[in-house]
Order: structure tokens, then sequence, then C-alpha cells
């Protein structure tokens, strides 16, 4: 356990759990949101204001009180997170989360040298220095990829927490874990958009152009790479001119406002050619240069795992119902945003159609938006227990 | 294929057009080549029907596809890339025709250079390259085809990749006082010959010309400039003129050669464009991606390739050794992306 990079706490961690919102876990998040407030390098992060923002009193007092039944919830123990290496504070969010539900944590922070990292894990010492309960039960490591440090930990761990897809979630899953600990496994998923074109078509500029920028941020912002970013587009309502409306001005967007590397712009061209070349559910396809491609299908794709565009390369097709939905509304389907259409009867339909898939629909412009229900996990009731009394 | 005159091309000077001259029969070669390519090649023909006529293809995609436009069983010679073990490599597909053109222009191009005067000839790389079948690829073909250059070709590397001292010793000795030949692929060189011949404390005294490619990719990230390798290979070896080319085993044959004055140079048989990545559209000035043309290939799509390398006009009939048409310069391959997303942890490299 030589290369393990100990950046806050130490291996002699305190495992033990505590209550779920405890006073000191709250206060705590509220120092960080006034920390972060007042910090003059971290204000120049959005990333990092957004991770404030959600420590806000206010948003955590209403979290709170959906728990003040009565009941009593208390942490399971020691929560050991594997963070996704790309995105720069999602290592944070993974480990309020678990810190709210009343979880010790050893959180494995990105190998990459994001400055927010750094920003984020400066404002957490210094906060912690008032709050030596939780302190010793805080450690944020750094190592390279390493099947045995990951072993070690996983051993100890109540609860893994394992960002990263698929093959992450497999490897970890083999490394020997406590009887009783839970895996909370974020696994490779997929998100479609459900788009009114009418709609689109019928809305005030003002409409139009917050949606696009909602959209963009959904998924260019992460190089449309996120698991919540939408790769695939159902239209509803039969306005070409409302999906012109759409696109043109998404591409007015992403013409200014995306830095495409040269590189992901080749693979988007090499990724065009060969749809054109294997597919044969293609109707058109239409390119503003790399910036945007839209391949439109004839229907619904049989896999959705054939429409995994990236770097602003999407799907689109039509439906009359949602029932046309379903079809692709297998377990690897997570998010679904829209515009122009009721949520609630799209979710009544792929409930009525037994669909495995569907954790999330949401309006477009917050898929985004991570908080204590994610990916279909009620994170705070996993990462606790209730003692049942009677 | 008999649309484009490469006859009466071979018997002309390959640079002696100018970019006004060579445009208007090149156009009309490639319009030519990509109508016969779309209406032979059933997956080139979808591309172009798609996205337009002489559509360029990404050159990662002769690594996923088997693409040709003749009978499979007119196929007399598969070309692939010396991709590292456990690599895609790239397919390519010649009839009889197409393999003896792409020899005869290259010596055509290549003469230009070094005159028509064979030469005692050392390549700098092993034997083995082509005993090793399974090395026989775009380094084995690049050694036989410009052998053709030299008298006598000797290797210089033995078969553990080892510089033969006692080989070199006599060639040197035996040719003091004769321009010779040097051919290699331009890592292989720095690493097996410019660092032996130094960490041996030999310096050789050769007079004539080295003819190096394959790319900078390694020795850019050893921090290795053009001008610091030719300022090194004169150094240890004594050759003075020293030339790079730039070429691909997609379009073998009309290779982009560098000229003493440093800058590549386009010939009657092939073209340099510069393409924007963001709009895909042909820029004339500053950096962009590499889109090679070559009106070549007629077994295969391969006459307008997009490569994955950057580069730059740096002029159009103006180059002060005297040969026309487009001059360029190679920035190295485009760096790999930082991409965003959740799906990396700690899994991947």
């Amino acid at each position: 356990m030589n290369d393990v990079n100990f950046l806050i706490g130490s291996y002699d961690i305190d495992k033990t759990p505590f209550e779920i919102f405890s006073d000191d876990a709250c206060d705590l998040l509220y120092k960080i949101e006034s920390t972060i407030r007042k910090d003059r390098e971290a204000r120049l992060y959005p990333d990092v204001i957004s991770v404030g923002y959600w420590c806000r009193k206010a948003n955590i007092q209403k979290k709170k009180e959906e728990f003040s039944n009565g009941a009593l919830r208390i942490g399971r123990g020691l929560a050991f997170h594997i963070t996704p290496g790309n995105i720069p504070v999602n290592f944070f969010f993974s480990f309020l989360f678990a810190l709210l539900a009343g979880n010790a944590n050893i959180v494995r922070v990105p190998s990459k040298d994001f400055p927010q990292i750094r920003i984020l894990l400066r404002i957490l010492k210094e906060c912690l220095a008032k709050f030596p309960e939780i302190e010793k039960r805080v450690a944020f490591v750094k190592y390279d990829r390493s099947d045995e440090i990951t072993g070690e930990f996983s051993k100890i761990a109540d609860v893994r927490v394992i960002w990263g897809g698929d093959r992450t979630v497999a490897s970890v899953r083999e490394m020997p874990s406590k009887p009783r600990c839970i895996d909370i496994a974020f696994a490779d998923r997929f998100s479609v958009s459900v788009i009114d074109s009418e709609s689109v078509l019928s809305s005030e500029p003002q409409v139009i152009e917050r949606l696009v920028t909602g959209f963009y941020n959904d998924t260019y912002l992460m190089d449309q790479n996120a698991c919540s970013s939408p790769r695939l587009i159902f239209w509803t309502g039969n306005s070409e001119e409302g999906k012109e409306r759409f696109w043109l001005s998404l591409y007015e967007k992403a013409k200014k406002s995306y830095n495409l590397q040269a590189s992901v712009a080749v693979d988007k061209y090499t990724r065009l050619c060969q749809d054109l070349m294997d597919r044969d559910d293609i109707a058109k396809q239409k390119s503003f240069g790399n910036l945007l491609n839209i391949i439109s299908l004839k229907g619904a794709p049989e896999d959705t795992k054939s429409c995994e565009g990236f770097g602003g390369y999407f799907y689109q097709t039509d439906i009359n119902d949602f029932s046309e939905i379903s079809k692709v509304c297998d377990e690897r389907l997570q998010t679904i945003t829209y515009f122009g259409i009721d949520p609630k009867e799209l979710a009544q339909d792929i409930i009525k159609n037994n669909c495995l898939g569907c954790d999330r629909i949401v309006p477009i412009g917050q898929a985004m938006d991570i908080d204590l229900m994610w990916d279909g996990f009620d994170l705070i009731r996993t990462m606790s227990r209730k003692i049942d009394i009677r | 294929m008999s649309i484009i005159d490469y006859e009466k091309l071979l018997s002309e000077n390959p640079f002696g057009l100018s970019q006004l001259n060579k445009e208007t029969f090149y156009q009309k070669s490639i319009d030519d080549l990509s109508l016969f390519h779309a209406n032979h090649c059933e997956k080139y023909g979808k591309l172009s029907k798609n996205l337009g006529p002489g559509v360029a293809l990404p050159v990662r995609l002769f690594k996923l596809y088997d693409l040709m436009s003749i009978p499979k069983e007119e196929v007399k010679k598969t070309m692939t890339s010396s991709g590292t073990t456990g690599q895609a490599v790239s397919k390519i597909y010649l009839d009889g025709e197409s393999a003896q053109r792409q020899t005869k222009v290259l010596t055509h191009i290549v003469q230009d250079f070094i005159g028509k005067d064979r030469r005692p000839m050392l390549i700098l790389d092993s034997s083995k390259v082509l005993k090793d079948r399974r090395m026989f690829s775009a380094r084995g073909a690049g050694i036989l085809g410009f052998s053709i250059f030299g008298r006598h070709p000797k290797y210089v590397l033995d078969e553990n990749m080892e510089l033969n001292v006692p080989l070199l010793e006599e060639f040197c000795e035996k040719y003091k006082d004769e321009p010779v030949l040097m051919f290699g692929f331009t890592f292989m060189i720095w690493q097996y010959f410019v660092q032996k011949l130094k960490e041996k404390g030999l310096k050789l005294n050769l007079k004539g010309t080295l003819i190096h490619g394959g790319g900078w990719k390694k020795l850019v990230s050893l921090n290795i400039s053009n001008d610091k390798f030719k300022e090194e290979i004169r150094e240890y070896s004594g050759i003075d003129t020293v030339l790079n080319y730039y070429g691909m085993v997609e379009q073998t044959g009309s290779i982009f050669m560098e000229c003493p004055c440093g800058r590549l140079h386009a010939s009657v048989f092939s073209e340099i464009d510069i393409i924007d990545p963001i709009t895909m559209e042909k820029k004339d000035t500053g950096k962009g991606l590499i889109q090679c043309t070559s009106i070549l290939p007629t077994s295969y799509p391969g006459h307008v390739l997009l490569t994955e390398d950057e580069g730059e006009i740096i002029g159009v009939d103006d180059c002060p050794c005297g040969r026309l048409g487009k001059t360029f310069k190679i920035y190295g391959r485009i760096k790999g992306a930082e991409i965003r997303g959740c799906s990396d942890t700690y899994e991947r490299r």
C-alpha cells in the first residue's frame, strides 16, 4: 500500500457510521458552500460553483425533511468510492452523498490533474478542521491503476460506489468484499430525448434559446459522453420545420461554444462513413461540417449500442406514440429528457409496456443535474440502514 | 482503367507543371476516378451517394474494411501497413497494373531527386524485414521499392538489429570516392543507426543522399526535429543531402518528396489539401488535416484520403529548388483527444 498517496486522511481511518443528515455533516456542507462562495479561485469554475450551490442550507434542509418521519437511519459504515476519471467534480458529489447517508469515506480521486480537484480538496481540508468527528472518518486517495490497492480497500468497505461503466464494475466485482457489502454500480447507460417538433415551431425565440442551451449543456459540454447525455432523439409532432429550427439553433450554439478537437472531428467523420457504409436503416443524414451530425433512422433502432454518438453526433427518428420508445427502453436506458410532451404520460406508457429501463424523465437542460436520486438508486436509503422498531 | 494517360505523364517532368496547368487535367482525373470507384466499390458508392462525389475516405477505414474496385480474382498483391502487434493493419488490394504503376511512378519521382544513375546503396534496416513474411508489410515494400535505385544494396543491421560494423567499414572504404544512396525509416535510422554510431564513437565519411520516411511520431515524442535529425546524420555519417518523404501504404508510389530546400512537394501524380477539421472545408493558409489525393489507385478507392496528420501549405510554384506545384510541411499526427465522460475510471490506459 506504499503507492497510495493520501491527499486527505490516512490509512488509519475510523470506519464507524453515524446518523443520516447528521448535524455535523450538514454543518460541514454549509461551511463548504460559504467557503466556495468566497473563494476567488473556486469561483472560476462553474462546476465547483455547482458543488457549492448544491451544499446550500435551503437545499440540504429540504432533502433532510424527506427523512424527518421519525424513522431512525444510520450509515452502513465505510464507503469506498472509485470515481470517474474524466469528470472533474463527480468524485466530490459521490463523497457528499455517502457522507449525508452517514458513512465514513475513502474516495479514490481521478488520476487526471483537474484544477477543480485540487481546489475542492483544499477547501474540504480547511473546512474539516472544525469537524474532527468527520475528519477522522474521511480519506481521499490517489494511486495509479492497481488491482491490489483497489482490492485492499474493497475488503474493508461496507459500501462500494463504483463509477466507470461496465468494465470497471466487472473488475471491481471480482474483488473480494465483506458479505454484507453493498455495491452501487454505475454501469454503461444510454439516454434519449423526446421532443415535440410542433412545440419547437410554435415557441418564442427566447424559449428556443433556453431549450438549445439546455440541450447543449446536456450533450456537448461533456463531449456527449456522459451516460445521461442523449444520443437518440425521438420526435413527436409532424413539423419538419420545427426539427430544422432546433438543429440549426443547436448548430449556431455549438459553433459559438464547442471546442471540437481535431481528433474527435476525425473520429466523428470516420463514424459517419462507417454508418453510411454499414447501416441499412438510415433514411438520410445531415452534417454541419464535423460539428453537428444528424443521422435520421427509418425507425427506432434494434439496439441502442449501435447509436453511441459522441461530440455532437445524434440519431433521430419520428414516432407516432410513446410505445415506440419502449422498443429501446431496455436496462441500458437511463435518462429521457423532454420538451413539449407530458412526462407523466410517458412514464405511464413505460410502466404499461413492462420496460426494464428508464430511471429519470427530466426536462431538457437537466440531464447532468446529479442528485440523491441517481441512475435509479435512492442513494441515501441505499447507503444507510433503517433500524426497524416495532 | 484507361481514363488517365499514365504513360504520357511518366514521360514528362513530374514537377514541371504550374499549379494552374496541373489542376485542369488533375481534377478531371480525380473526378473520373471518383465515378469509377463509386460504380465499382459498393461501400465507396454508398458513401458517394450520401456525401457527394469525390468524398474523402478516412485512412482508418482501410483497417476496418476490405475495400476494392476490382473482382477478388484479379487481386495480385495485398499490401499491409506495418502496425505494431495487436493493432489492426491497413489492407490494400492491387491488381498487376496498379502494382506496376506504383513502381514506375515511384521511380519517376525519386529519379528527379537523385538522378538515373544507380548508386552503391546502404539500407539502414535489417535484412530480416524481407525474410520474415509477417514483417513484409509497408516496411518491406518500401525497402524493395527503393532498392531499385541502388547497386548491390547492403543491410546495415543484422538479424538482431545490431549495427554490422565490419560491413559498414568495408562499404565506406570501397565507396569513399563516389556518392552513395542510403535508405531507411526515420525512427529506425535514429534509434539503430545514428544512436549506435554515437555510442560506438564512430564517424563515417560517406557522401551522397539519404532518403527516409515512415513518420515522425516517435521522434516528436523524443523532441527530435527534422533539422536536428539532419544535423546528426551529417555529423555521424557524412551524408549531407537528407531527404524525407511523406507517403502511406494507402497511396504507395505517388509519394511526396522533400527537396534540398526542406519543403515537401506534390508531383503531378498527387495533390495535397489542407482541411479544416471543424468545417471539413479546404483552406489555403494555416494548419489543418492533410488530405492526400492520388491519381494512381484504380484497384481500390484510395484516390482521396483524409489522413490523421496535421500540416500546412507553404507555397505554390515558388520553391527555390525550381519544382512547380504545391509545397507543404508536416506537423505530425493530430493529438489524441481528451474526452470527457463517465465511463472512464482506472480501466483504460
